[in-house]
């Protein structure tokens, strides 16, 4: 995750409070994706960016994730997301990101 | 759970680009304080 989008989410996580603050991915792949998720958990794992040391404990889910497609108008997703979906490892991404939310979110 | 929260949004513009997610999310009732597309790789 670049540096800039680490200081970004920080920021936003100290305006508007940290348990009001979700994060959603759209990365193409398993591990990205999960590693996004680790940083605005459990804090930069690579130790480079704003972030490092900073657990912020966010919630973080993929747009692919059924928590969230749930709570999507079906017509809207369908016209945004679907295709991807088509195309994407879902069941490989959800994993790596479930497992990182269930390890290191707090909220 | 997304409804009256705010929402950060991490795109990728080889998988779902930050727009995309943006609408969604839109409709799910929450509001989006940031988007953006990067490159995840």
């Amino acid at each position: 995750m670049d540096l800039e989008n680490q200081q970004r989410v920080k920021d936003l996580a100290e305006k508007h409070g940290k348990d009001n603050l979700v994060v959603i991915l759209g990365g193409a792949e398993a591990e990205a994706s999960g590693l996004a998720c680790e940083t605005v958990t459990n804090g930069d794992p690579t130790f480079a960016g704003p972030l490092a040391g900073v657990q912020l404990g966010l919630a973080c889910y993929h747009i692919l994730e059924p928590e969230i497609k749930d709570e999507v108008d079906p017509e809207v997703y369908d016209e945004q997301v679907s295709m991807m979906e088509m195309v994407l490892d879902v069941d490989e991404i959800i994993d790596e990101v479930s497992t990182y939310r269930e390890k290191y979110s707090q909220f | 759970m997304l409804e009256g929260k705010k929402v950060a949004i991490l795109g990728d513009r080889d998988g779902v680009p930050g727009p995309a997610i943006e609408e969604c999310i839109k409709s799910a009732g929450a509001e989006v304080v940031f988007t953006t597309t990067e490159c995840f790789v």
